[in-house]
């Protein structure tokens, strides 16, 4: 028993392989397939994507019945956030407006966010084609697809966001 | 044993040497202070002559202490749903621990009832075997524990505005508390599964009905990270993730993800909305810094502090709170005049990296206007910038991440308040 302890503090400190030497792997384990029923990570090539394709028509019958009371006409926003505009805000003196629009590298994020967070009353109840038009639509408000763009796991990664370049990624450094 | 410390000010304003409550010499001011007061009867009181309460299985605390809360609480837009935060009452805590009912909380849709019977931790992605975990699973595993801060990233974003915000301490800067976490070594967990060597990054999501998620590098993963189940010795609170979080020592919170269910790894961040359209730092010029992770040296002022009125000239302790996401806090100084001169403050043992540490240093206040600021240093010799330090760097719209140095004023009339120095 105590050599047990003391190879257990050991193994600790010499590296994270000889941890698992006393571990007492209780993990249960799980095919790749079944644990896709969880999966809503999108990368930022498209990766994760579902099948399915939408428009910014059928978009905006989304956003009328399952967006507007929080997001305002249009996007304009209130009491929740403003979706639309700001574009051009970000780098002077006056206030900065940050929306999906003006400030969002990646259009894979506003399709990840709203299929999992969004409505704010019924999260993950959208179908693809909904989260795949509804998108398309804020998308279009911005004036960063036209009105007969089709969204789908091809084309969304695709998108070029307005402000993608200032985004700068600083880690393993921090900023001053 | 008294070795004498003379009460000669070590800096303007009033400043005395830390070592002077510590070795006695200040009894001399507190009784002339305490002199003054006029000499009451001592009565018999009522609780000592009847019995007091029966005993309780969950102690609370007493009914005096009730104004002692989280808060201010935000605008309900959404019929009591939707995004939020309250903060601790810093102002009104002392020592380096927040009690669990008052660690600041900070969720994005609610805090979900989970039964901890059905919760399951899922770590998938890079890994040669994907595996479960229930609760009891990881209960059987050996902990450690850590005292480590949190600190959201938006902590202190006031201080960022061009006027000086009126607030307390605990409305400026409660986006921090500090805790005792208990839980299992994350790095056991991956080496269980299997880490495939093109993993760089992994994707930590909650269970809540935000499903909020951020990317964060393995790196810090396999140092010391940990899934964090138990808070100051008792189960993790619904408000701070229960039945259990990611614990990143000295990462923004909000990466810290609560109720955590799933654990991805993967070659690349997923740029999720909480790492792109918050939680980045906007720049001068239209730059944005993403992924600037630890919560640089900071440090407040608690007592006094605004909502705390001075009671009289003579001496007081000045006491607050000190951290860093990079180590431990070396030093503090403490300023009464606005940050024209220093003293070194008194840090209350234990100091342990990415912990609060506690700070205290005598002061004699003459009755005469005064500005207080504190100022860290970490062990990584970084130091607390001043505002204009730290604006010239940033500009005013970075929203995240503000240490500057927080400077309180107090008047004559003893009141104490937010100012710009
Ligand atoms: C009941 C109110 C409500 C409804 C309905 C709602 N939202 Fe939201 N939405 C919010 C709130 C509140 C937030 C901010 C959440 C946060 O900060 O954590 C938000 C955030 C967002 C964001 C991110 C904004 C940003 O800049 O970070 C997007 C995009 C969004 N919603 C899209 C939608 C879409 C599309 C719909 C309809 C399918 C929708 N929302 C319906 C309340 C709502």
């Amino acid at each position: 028993m105590f050599t047990r302890s003391a190879g257990f503090i050991v193994a600790l400190l010499v590296s994270g392989a000889a941890v698992a030497a006393e571990s007492p792997q209780r993990g249960q384990p799980i095919t790749a397939a079944e644990a896709a029923a969880w999966d809503l990570t999108i990368a930022p090539d498209g990766v994760g994507l579902p099948k399915g394709r939408g428009t910014v028509k059928r978009g905006e019958q989304v956003f009328a019945e399952k967006c507007v009371s929080c997001h305002g006409e249009k996007g304009e926003g209130k009491p929740a956030d403003k979706l639309v505009g700001g574009q051009g805000t970000l780098g002077g003196d006056q206030a900065p407006v940050k929306t999906v629009g003006s400030y969002w590298p990646y259009a894979t994020t506003l399709f990840d966010y709203i299929r999992r967070a969004m409505p704010l009353t019924e999260p993950q109840s959208l179908s693809a084609e909904e989260v795949y038009s509804v998108s398309a639509y804020v998308l279009y408000l911005n004036g960063i697809i036209t009105d007969k763009a089709v969204l789908d796991a091809k084309s969304l990664p695709r998108v070029k966001m307005p402000n993608r370049d200032n985004f700068h990624i600083v880690y393993p450094a921090k900023i001053q | 044993m008294l070795e004498h410390i003379d009460e000669t000010p070590v800096a303007g304003n009033g400043l005395l040497d830390r070592r002077m409550f510590l070795r006695g010499a200040g009894a001399i001011g507190l009784v002339s202070a305490a002199g003054s007061a006029a000499a009451e009867t001592l009565m018999v009181p009522a609780w000592t002559k009847t019995p007091g309460a029966w005993l309780q299985g969950y102690g609370q605390p007493s009914r005096f202490e009730g104004n002692v809360a989280r808060g201010p609480f935000p605008a309900d837009l959404y019929g009591g749903i939707g995004p939020g935060s309250t903060r601790a009452p810093l102002q009104n805590l002392e020592g380096m621990i927040t009690p669990n009912g008052l660690h600041f909380e900070r969720s994005h849709n609610g805090i979900p009832d989970i039964n901890p019977d059905q919760h399951r931790l899922l770590i998938h992605g890079l890994v040669k075997r994907p595996l479960t975990f229930t609760v009891e699973a990881l209960s059987r595993y050996p902990m450690t524990s850590r005292i480590a801060f949190i600190e959201c990233a938006g902590n202190s974003g006031a201080l960022y505005g061009p006027k000086a915000a009126e607030g307390t301490a605990q409305s400026l800067h409660g986006l921090v508390s500090c805790a005792e976490w208990t839980g299992v070594p994350l790095a056991m967990l991956l080496e269980e599964a299997g880490v495939d060597p093109a993993a760089k990054w992994f994707i930590a999501e909650g269970a809540d009905a935000a499903s909020m998620d951020r990317s964060v590098p393995l790196a810090k993963g396999l140092d010391d990270a940990m899934i964090a189940l138990y808070q100051n010795g008792e189960r993790i609170r619904p408000s701070n993730g229960y039945p259990m979080r990611l614990l990143l020592p000295g990462y923004q919170g909000n990466m810290n993800v609560k109720w955590l269910r799933r654990i991805k790894l993967v070659r690349e961040p997923a740029m999720t909305r909480d790492e792109t359209s918050k939680y980045s730092l906007l720049l001068k010029q239209g730059h944005v810094a993403q992924f600037n992770f630890p919560m640089d040296a900071k440090s407040v002022i608690t007592k006094p502090s605004p909502g705390l009125t001075m009671t009289g000239p003579g001496i007081y302790e000045i006491s607050g709170i000190a951290w860093s996401g990079n180590g431990k806090v070396a030093k503090v100084e403490v300023s009464a005049d606005g940050g024209k001169s220093w003293a070194l403050a008194a840090l209350s043992d234990p100091v342990l990296s990415k912990a609060l540490t506690r700070f205290r240093i005598p002061w004699r206040w003459d009755g005469g206007p005064a500005i207080l600021q504190s100022r860290a240093t970490d062990d990584s010799g970084y130091v607390q910038p001043t505002r204009e330090q730290q604006i010239g760097v940033r500009g005013s719209l970075a929203q995240y991440h503000c240490n500057l140095i927080t400077s309180w004023g107090v008047s004559a009339a003893g009141e104490v308040k937010h100012v710009y120095a």
